[in-house]
């Protein structure tokens, strides 16, 4: 599928990414520490995998990535500089579940867009070019939240495109979707990362995180328990958590 | 957007005020009686097709009345309740009291009139059948005029009903309407202007049961509101209205308005 | 019963026959109440928005005030704005008692606290959706709060019934600060309170019926709105 996604990252070239850290970074809630001492560090590899069995602190930690949640202890930085308005800029999130505005298709790409200041004018020819993104310009008129759930996916990926993120954090985005959808929404991570922004992704479908992931960072415990390229992960883990996730014999 | 909306809004608020309107116009602040009676209907055409002047009612009780002009949010008071609008007069509110128009009260109640009023010839007698029956009497209980006049009643007929408040004696605390679909609601007697009576479209099987005693006779009073106290009152225009209801023209438009054959007020202005 | 019957004859026939003595009553109740709702609105909504989507101090007492103030009754509403107007009150000099833009003033005074309270309800549900996804999105407050009640618009139309309900029947209050006067000030409502007292029951009857009517139409025209807007969002 040709596409322009020349604005999205114009000044893509020879130009490294966003890197965000994570230093000692803590997390409580009633008392107990969700995430602990987490050292973490996002930058090398096109797409970082996050994985991990639930209650590892997989989606926290995303959200503390992109600042949507601060942390109790320790520093989130991103570029080098804590984390702020004007760096979270620069890192998209994309929720497990979409929340799509009640309004049409391209509505809710003019919202996201309005969001960045951008003037009425260059809004129309980029909602056009989000739309054949995400393979959604027959539904522009559509009401978003009318959409099929590997639609509302795409959408809620390309709106966050719309911010043109260097880093995009995907959080189990084909959680609840047929392997059809799933495909769609695979082709368009790899069309996000052709394009240059670094991907970071959450999920629990190995067989997605073979065929995604460049390298890949295992959570155990609200800790960080492996981080290693994708290569190394699949055939030989290095941490005795992820030997066991692999097995399906670490539930928790 | 927002501001377009204000915008509007504001405009909506200018158009709505008609205090923006040039045709001159006067506030009476009335006893209910004279509106309820369709008086005011057949008065002020007339007087606006001769002056142009606009008179708009706001038609309260007397006492209510009062209280709006003392406020200055009145250019003419029309009420009756003769030593109330003597006082205020006399404390400097308005100009001068002037006698327009008199009709009567009269005792209305139950067709089969268990107090037996109908027998009795005099307000006193009346008024002491009533507490001795017991019989259900509807009361105003407003501080309005017919109100004022009633209490004066009871209280030279040696009864004090207001110990009976809530059982047999029932102040309704609303208008000479409202205090009537009370009484033919509960079968209990009441006092009220003859021209409310007359033009009151809700008697059921109520009747008259006493009138046509001296002591029933009911005085409307007109007072120009005194523009010395007042300084937004329309002193000339409510000056004309009141001289053109003194007038001899005025006064003949009182004696002629009629309902179901039956004058209503009679002019008594010297 | 007999009452019943001639009420509805009556009200078709006033309809009928054009009445334009009932027009203008008609008129002047939908523009009083229709403007006191648009300024209910201008301030409600807003203010409702912020109640549900910020923290501030003073903001829970605010939000007690708002359900409070729904309670109020007209005529309690009715004295305070008259004593305002009045020519004896700080707003005499303006002149507005006995006027439409009083009564305006009075229901717009009636309607806002409900306003408030409904809106804030309405947009705190969505603000516990919505709240994360306009974070990760960077929204300004201003845009937070405008994209909430833009998202809460159907449900905004009913609580602009609600409040236009609420003004449309009430009677306490424009009664004293309008005064009732006839092509001046006179309303439905006052006009059935005015009927009733003259013992014309029937009739009153008849505007309280014609009165239904304006109301039925007014929430069938802002129902079918919502409904066809929401099919066409296809709100989930």
């Amino acid at each position: 599928m040709p596409f322009d996604f020349s604005f999205v990252r114009a000044d893509l070239s020879g130009r490294d990414c966003l890197p965000i850290e994570l230093s000692e970074v803590g997390v409580a809630k009633g008392g107990r520490a969700l995430i602990d001492d987490l050292n973490l560090s996002i930058g090398s590899g096109r797409r970082t995998v996050l994985m991990g069995p639930n209650g590892a602190g997989k989606s926290l930690t995303l959200r503390l990535l992109q600042g949507a949640i601060a942390p109790d202890k320790g520093v989130v930085t991103a570029g080098g500089r804590p984390l702020d308005a004007s760096n979270r800029k620069r890192i998209g999130l994309v929720l497990q579940r979409p929340i799509l505005l009640r309004r049409s298709v391209r509505a809710n790409l003019d919202h996201a867009l309005r969001a960045q200041r951008v003037a009425a004018s260059a809004r129309r020819d980029q909602i056009e070019e989000l739309l054949t993104l995400a393979g959604l310009e027959h539904r522009a008129d559509a009401p978003a939240r009318g959409l099929s759930g590997g639609e509302q996916q795409r959408l809620s990926i390309v709106r966050a495109l719309a911010a043109e993120p260097d880093v995009l954090l995907l959080d189990e985005p084909t959680a609840s979707l047929d392997p059809h959808a799933t495909q769609s929404i695979e082709r368009l991570i790899d069309q996000t990362t052709e394009a240059g922004v670094k991907v970071v992704l959450v999920t629990h479908d190995c067989g997605q995180a073979r065929r995604l992931a460049d390298e890949v960072l295992f959570l155990h415990q609200g800790r960080l328990a492996e981080h290693t390229p994708a290569a190394t992960f699949f055939k030989n883990p290095v941490s005795e958590p992820a030997r066991a996730y692999l097995a399906g014999r670490l539930v928790l | 957007m927002f501001n377009r909306l204000l915008a509007m809004a504001a405009a909506t608020l200018l158009t709505a005020s008609p205090t923006l309107a040039s045709e001159p116009f006067i506030i009476v602040q009335s006893t209910t009686s004279t509106a309820n009676s369709g008086l005011y209907d057949h008065l002020l055409p007339m007087f606006r097709s001769k002056t142009g002047i606009e008179v708009r009612v706001v038609a309260v009780g007397t006492g209510q009345a009062i209280k709006n002009a003392q406020n200055c949010d009145g250019d003419v008071l029309l009420v009756h309740a003769e030593s109330a609008e003597e006082t205020f007069v006399s404390e400097g509110y308005g100009t001068l009291r002037t006698d327009l128009m008199y009709n009567d009260f009269v005792f209305v109640g139950p067709k089969d009139d268990p107090a037996g009023l109908a027998e009795l010839s005099g307000v006193e007698a009346a008024l002491n059948a009533i507490a001795q029956a017991q019989a259900p009497f509807a009361s105003r209980g407003d501080d309005s005029g017919t109100h004022k006049k009633e209490t004066t009643l009871w209280r030279s007929a040696g009864v004090d009903p207001t110990e009976a408040s809530g059982q047999w004696y029932r102040e309704t605390g609303s208008g000479m309407g409202a205090t009537l679909n009370v009484a033919v609601g509960m079968g209990a007697y009441t006092m009220t202007d003859r021209a409310t009576w007359i033009a009151f479209g809700n008697k059921g099987d109520h009747r008259i049961v006493l009138e046509g005693v001296s002591e029933l006779f009911n005085q409307y009073g007109v007072v120009p509101v005194n523009p010395e106290r007042c300084p937004n009152v329309k002193g000339a225009p409510a000056q004309t209205f009141v001289n053109w209801l003194i007038s001899s023209e005025g006064q003949e438009a009182i004696a002629a308005y009629r309902r179901e054959g039956q004058q209503l007020f009679f002019p008594n202005a010297d | 019963m007999q009452d019943f019957t001639q009420a509805f004859g009556e009200a078709f026939s006033l309809v009928a026959a054009g009445d334009a003595e009932l027009f203008g009553i008609v008129s002047l109740s939908l523009r009083v109440t229709l403007t006191a709702l648009v300024i209910a609105c201008l301030i409600g909504l807003p203010l409702g928005a912020v109640l549900a989507a910020t923290r501030f101090p003073g903001r829970r007492g605010l939000s007690v005030l708002a359900s409070a103030l729904m309670g109020l009754p007209p005529v309690v509403v009715g004295l305070l704005v008259y004593m305002m107007l009045s020519s004896a009150g700080p707003l005499g000099p303006l002149q507005l008692l006995y006027t439409p833009t009083a009564m305006i003033i009075a229901q717009a005074v009636l309607v806002t606290p409900i306003v408030v309270a409904l809106t804030q309800q309405v947009i705190e549900t969505l603000h516990a959706e919505y709240d994360e996804q306009l974070r990760i999105m960077g929204l300004s407050k201003l845009e937070t709060l405008s994209t909430l009640l833009w998202e809460a618009r159907f449900s905004l139309v009913t609580v602009a019934l609600a409040g236009f309900g609420r003004a449309v029947a009430e009677v306490g209050a424009v009664m004293i600060v309008g005064g009732n006067i006839a092509h001046a000030t006179r309303v439905m409502t006052t006009a059935i309170a005015l009927e009733t007292s003259k013992g014309e029951l029937a009739l009153a009857l008849a505007l309280g019926l014609i009165l239904l009517a304006i109301s039925l139409a007014v929430n069938a025209a802002a129902m079918t709105l919502r409904r066809s807007a929401h099919a066409a969002a296809a709100v989930a």
